[in-house]
């Protein structure tokens, strides 16, 4: 996935051939410890499962709510992203401005800010007495704490970060001169992005795309922060899990489970149909 | 990373490590002549234990030099979950004899759970309560929007009984994991009013005023206490636990508006 994100290196280097030879033990076991430190949890879970009563478990209408509630909201989420990151990364590897740097390290806090904090400062501006909220919701009626689309605003907060890091890692990455002989062939900058540059970082953005989604199903403290927890309205997957881990750690490992298998399973086919690993 | 750097990190790991062992190594003296016990006294308390434990933690401490008090606070469903799956911990306070009986039903309780306290909920409003809310029913007006616990915590089983009692039907914006996020919500002006226990709303007294209702005594809350079995400390837990009934810690309970057992 990492090599998606900052993949500078020049093209002839990649077209080297792999140097065969033996794997060197001393990087061999810790690889090996860091693959089993990945994956035994997840087999724990696996271990763990009520698979008797997994059928009625899942199928209990508060699991299925908070699963649709989870698909629908990370989509929107990545709509969302991609409609404001795509654009924000193409400005920050294409035009030189003073600040640049700033501002690239601006788009990156939400990735470390603790997501329940990322939730208050959320709250802050988009809140009943927040520095928009207040306006948006006397001017239009518009309340986003507690409502569905409050839950895609934390997702996007938290997600976006992924996607602009790695378009403008593919953007910088891609060879400028097609673009510059598509301006050279009167192209103006928008046909030269729409028909140009998009294809060619397509791969860096579906992986992109696919890293923020599977963030944004996973959101928890953003989301329970700034949109609270309501079935059916703003119980995503991970807090449906929270509050089953409350009464039944079985419910909430089948629950983990599914969350487990959409998001593997969507990660493999995506990763199978769009991105030839490099 | 430059070599400084790779070097700072280096330090940074070790002494997390180092640290992370010295905690390990906390081990009681079991309890010295005197009575008075040493070492690390792991309490894991419900939300709205918060304020007073800290207060009573700190006197255990006094009381008895050379223990500390550490802590753990969270809804009593989740702490009970916590100790259920083999958490470290000395002593449980819960909110709710439920969340207890999850506690003594899995093995995990060193003795019979014992009542300390009690408590009762009450509609916590912004302070000069903007909404004049006088009772229950004020909370189902249209355009009132409350914060209420979670049914799988005491506060919200609670509140459902006190709903319930009163006849009142309302859908609540949020339902959240712990009393103190119930608050939350309130002091930051995202609902105009939480059901939340009496102590919550005298502990932030100075952005929130309680609102009584009568309801609220059908619903009360008892705070069962007891000592874990693994516990690390075992004497430092059934000292923690007879000091939670001694007469200074139930002043301090009863400051902070729990009622008497």
């Amino acid at each position: 996935m990492t090599q998606q994100v900052r993949d500078d290196a020049p093209r002839e280097r990649q077209a080297t051939p792999r140097r065969r030879g033996r794997v060197p033990a001393a990087l061999l076991i810790p690889a090996g410890l860091g693959l089993l430190f990945l994956v035994l949890p997840l087999a724990g879970l696996l271990v763990r499962a009520p698979w008797t009563s997994l059928p009625e478990r899942l199928t209990a209408p508060g699991a299925l709510t908070a699963l649709r509630l989870s698909v629908q909201t990370a989509t929107l989420a990545t709509a969302l992203c991609l409609l404001l990151g795509v654009p924000l990364a193409w400005v920050l590897a294409r035009v030189e401005f003073p600040g640049r740097r700033l501002v690239r390290a601006l788009v990156t806090v939400p990735l470390v800010l603790p997501p329940v904090v990322g939730g208050v400062a959320l709250l802050l501006v988009f809140g009943r007495r927040g520095l928009l909220g207040g306006w948006l919701d006397a001017t239009f009626g518009i309340t986003l704490p507690f409502s569905t689309a409050g839950v895609v605003l934390a997702e996007s907060f938290v997600a976006m970060p992924f996607l602009v890091i790695a378009v403008e890692g593919a953007l910088r990455a891609a060879d400028h001169r097609y673009e510059e002989a598509a301006a050279t062939l009167g192209a103006n900058r928008w046909t030269t992005f729409t028909h140009v540059t998009l294809p060619l970082v397509a791969p860096g953005l579906a992986a992109g795309a696919v890293l923020c989604w599977a963030r944004a199903l996973g959101e928890f403290g953003a989301t329970i922060t700034f949109a609270g927890n309501y079935p059916g309205r703003t119980q995503t997957m991970p807090l449906a899990v929270y509050l089953a881990l409350e009464t039944d750690l079985e419910s909430a490992i089948v629950l983990s489970l599914v969350l487990l298998v959409v998001s593997v399973g969507i990660l493999v086919a995506l990763r199978d149909r769009w991105m030839s690993t490099a | 990373m430059t070599g400084r750097a790779a070097r700072t990190a280096m330090a940074v790991v070790m002494a997390l490590t180092v640290a992370g062992c010295g905690a390990g190594d906390d081990r009681a003296s079991d309890g010295a002549a005197d009575g008075r016990v040493t070492g690390a006294v792991t309490v894991f308390a419900a939300a709205s234990l918060t304020e007073s434990f800290r207060r009573i933690g700190k006197d255990f401490e006094a009381a008895n030099p050379g223990s500390t008090v550490t802590l753990n606070v969270a809804g009593s469903s989740a702490l009970a979950n916590q100790i259920s799956q083999g958490a470290p911990a000395d002593v449980f306070a819960s909110a709710a004899p439920a969340n207890m009986a999850t506690v003594t039903e899995s093995g995990n309780a060193d003795g019979t759970p014992t009542t300390f306290a009690r408590n009762q909920l009450v509609i916590a409003v912004p302070r000069g309560n903007p909404q004049a809310v006088t009772g229950l029913a004020d909370l189902s007006r249209p355009g009132v929007k409350v914060a209420l616990c979670a049914g799988q915590v005491p506060c919200g089983a609670a509140a459902r009984t006190a709903l319930e009692a009163a006849g009142v039907a309302l859908t609540p914006v949020t339902l959240e994991q712990d009393v103190k996020g119930a608050l939350a919500k309130l002091k930051l002006g995202e609902v105009d009013a939480a059901l939340v226990y009496r102590t919550d709303v005298r502990a932030a007294s100075a952005e929130v005023t309680g609102v009584e209702f009568p309801e609220s005594a059908r619903a009360v809350n008892d705070y069962p206490i007891v000592a874990l079995k693994d516990a690390p400390n075992p004497a430092g837990a059934r000292a923690f636990v007879a000091y939670v009934h001694s007469a200074p810690a139930q002043a301090v309970l009863a400051e902070a508006g729990f009622q008497a057992p």
